[in-house]
């Protein structure tokens, strides 16, 4: 495109520019570029569409992990006798979203897609959430914080009833905050490791490794947190020494994650399963197809004639200089592929 | 200026280069990996994965839930507040001491025998050691031992740092209100013989082994231990100083006596119990607490009614879960259920809207 059209392309939420026989401009003023019309269909139903899928789901998780992480305090200043005490080790707090969680939040916004790229080419309509803004707003957003609520709720006071004037098998003492810093910090991580292993729909090797490499780095950083060696060269720094030894031993610990996991998971994953039957948007449809389609053994589609074939060898096409009627004529600016509809929505 | 197409530019997706020069392709390679082709697995949530799910949950926490809370209820424990806080109580002399130390005696019964190890703990009640400030007031480095900080305390212990010009040691609130309280369990034979059997309470081996091995240590040194701590004094609210825990016993003396370890694992939660002491099992086939009458012998030092806190004792058995907490056997039981009944609506849920959905849909 010319020089004349940059205005437009800066302008416009997206500009996208195709390279071609009038210069560099408008290219390199554009968000994307490349080199023929017809890539503008990738562009918007597949990359489009999966990075829009992708940054929602990046942003209702992240959101979700940190109002988990964060609000359990806000549980337990009712028992603390509101002295902002931590529920966690101050090196868990580090480390949490620095290391614990950021791979496989970013193996999820890096290689996940709903469908592949076949079938986003073939239905168009799954380009609409993304412009209606279904997947991330505000009431997304305030179910994201109800769901984190509720899991700061089961994460705080599982592990507390659990603790609660008990023991461990050899009588010694279980209910110690160190001890109850462990047990909830194990809980978190399991709880958003499973909530992110929901929330990924493409699992590829590199998600695999991201995720449950992810959780047993976490348990090979505990122990080495909590060593000898390391806290005996720095005590007043690194003070929880010898609690993950005593205390991942107790059959009462293990039975306390399992049930706060479970009782975090499952409103979640009922909720996944209920909202396509009970509640459907078109989108579910589409997908309800797609796996029809996928389950079923392929076979010739049956496509829908079109009402006026004899259009179909029709085309116009102008241009406002000489020297461009090689390239129309070439017939490579017309696609054959017809699509079930002509044009998609053109975005507000 | 426009030039005239020229189809075999195309091949390079960018503009055509110097004429005769071979143009670079920015064409991204074609791997599954540039390509997001990466083979996947793609599950989907179906009824078929979904409802299973629910009612396995189910199947497996019932019966884990009936079987901890089994255990649970097998396991004997009795509390016995010792407070005072009732003018009929024993120990309401206490509260406002005549003399010192004040020994109040209560009575008990034990309706049903305790068998295997018996452990002796002492509870306390809203008694906040999970506040933040008392929580820091302490310092590891000096409890390990090492010498420059047994002189120079850290700054966390303020106020509980220095006093009378010398260094605490150990320094902090933590230590600073350390549980002092003596207990003694008597046993009376039966009704008409009063006679009083004291029951052997052991006072090693109640604190954690890398506590008491590891993480505690008393000043090096090959001299006496006073010797080791002079130049130090002893908090401000202890009776005696930190070596003289237990004279009798090296091992259970300064930093690394058990009681003092016990009490510096801070606790969770405003009530909370410590384990005081072991009344270890018999070898012959009695019991280790019979049924019968007992006399429990408090020396009354630590006071709580300022703050309305309670002190009591418990005498516990353990099992493979440990004491007596009936929460996770309750709570497996009804997760359990709701999971099953859940699964039960999900599935009429999903037979009612799923009949719906294949009537009304259209397949193309």
């Amino acid at each position: 495109m010319g020089a004349n059209d940059v205005s437009m392309i800066k302008a416009a939420h997206i500009g996208v520019g195709i390279s071609g026989q009038e210069g560099m401009q408008a290219m390199l003023n554009s968000d994307f570029a490349f080199s023929q019309f017809c890539y503008l269909q990738r562009l918007l139903l597949v990359h489009g569409r999966w990075s829009y899928n992708r940054m929602c789901k990046f942003l209702s998780y992240f959101f979700y992990k940190n109002f988990v992480f964060t609000l359990v305090h806000f549980w337990y200043a009712f028992f603390n006798g509101f002295s902002a005490q931590a529920v966690y080790d101050t090196w868990f707090i580090t480390c949490y979203n620095l290391i614990y969680t950021s791979l496989p939040v970013l193996g999820l916004s890096l290689f996940e897609q709903d469908v592949n790229e076949t079938w986003s080419l073939h239905f168009p309509e799954l380009y609409i959430p993304g412009q209606h803004n279904l997947y991330f707003n505000k009431k997304e957003f305030v179910k994201c914080l109800i769901h984190g609520i509720y899991s700061s709720f089961v994460l705080f006071f599982v592990p507390m009833g659990t603790i609660y004037n008990s023991e461990r098998s050899d009588g010694k003492d279980i209910s110690d905050i160190q001890t109850f810093c462990l047990i909830v910090q194990t809980s978190l991580i399991w709880m958003v490791t499973v909530q992110i292993a929901l929330k990924t729909t493409y699992w590829t090797m590199i998600s695999h490794f991201f995720i449950w490499g992810s959780l047993g780095f976490y348990f090979c950083i505990l122990f080495f947190l909590y060593s000898d060696g390391l806290c005996l060269m720095f005590p007043s720094i690194f003070q929880f020494l010898g609690v993950a030894r005593n205390t991942m031993n107790q059959s009462q610990i293990w039975l306390s994650l399992i049930l706060s996991v479970i009782l975090c998971v499952i409103p979640a994953f009922g909720y996944q399963f209920l909202q396509p039957l009970v509640w459907p948007v078109n989108v579910d449809k589409v997908f309800d197809r797609i796996n029809h389609c996928k389950t079923r053994p392929p076979q010739v589609r049956v496509r829908t004639k079109l009402k006026h074939p004899s259009l179909r060898r029709s085309a116009y096409a102008f241009s406002h200089k000489q020297g461009f009627g090689a390239l129309i004529t070439s017939g490579k600016t017309t696609k054959t592929k017809p699509n079930k509809k002509n044009s998609f929505p053109v975005k507000k | 200026m426009a030039m005239n197409y020229n189809a075999k530019d195309e091949v390079d997706g960018g503009p055509p280069g110097a004429p005769g020069g071979t143009t670079k392709t920015r064409r991204p390679d074609n791997t599954a990996f540039k390509q997001q082709r990466l083979p996947a697995w793609q599950p989907f949530l179906t009824a078929g994965t979904v409802l299973p799910t629910f009612f396995i949950i189910g199947l497996i926490f019932i019966p884990i839930g009936i079987g901890i809370f089994v255990t649970s209820n097998n396991i004997r424990e009795i509390e016995i507040d010792y407070t005072g806080i009732e003018p009929s109580s024993p120990c309401n002399k206490c509260l406002s001491p005549v003399s010192t130390p004040c020994i109040c005696t209560i009575n008990f019964t034990l309706e049903k025998s305790f068998e295997g190890n018996v452990f002796m703990y002492y509870g306390l009640s809203n008694f906040y050691q999970n506040h933040r400030r008392y929580v820091k007031s302490r310092d590891d480095s000096q409890l390990n031992g090492d010498r420059s900080a047994l002189l120079n305390p850290s700054k966390e212990c303020e106020p509980y740092r220095r006093n009378e010009d010398k260094p605490i040691a150990p320094c902090g609130a933590i230590a600073n209100s350390m549980f002092n309280d003596t207990l003694e369990l008597f046993l009376v034979a039966n009704e008409s013989d009063p006679t009083l059997t004291l029951i052997p309470l052991k006072r090693k081996g109640i604190a954690w082994w890398t506590d008491k091995n590891v993480k505690f240590r008393n000043p090096p040194g090959t001299e006496s231990l006073k010797e080791r701590f002079k130049d130090t004094t002893n908090p401000v609210n202890w009776l005696k100083p930190v070596y003289e825990l237990d004279p009798e016993d090296e091992d259970n003396n300064g930093f690394i006596n058990e009681d003092f370890i016990v009490w510096m694992r801070t606790a969770a939660l405003p009530t909370f119990r410590k384990l005081y002491r072991l009344i270890e099992r018999k070898n012959d086939l009695h019991p280790t607490l019979p049924a019968g009458r007992y006399y429990l012998n408090i020396t009354y030092n630590y006071p709580v009614h300022s703050f309305d806190g309670r002190k009591r004792m418990i005498l516990s058995t353990v099992s493979w879960m440990g004491g007596k907490n009936p929460f996770l056997g309750i709570a497996y039981i009804t997760i359990g259920s709701i999971s099953f009944l859940l699964g039960v609506v999900l599935l009429v849920i999903n037979h009612k809207y799923r009949n719906s959905n294949n009537t009304a849909d259209i397949t193309i």
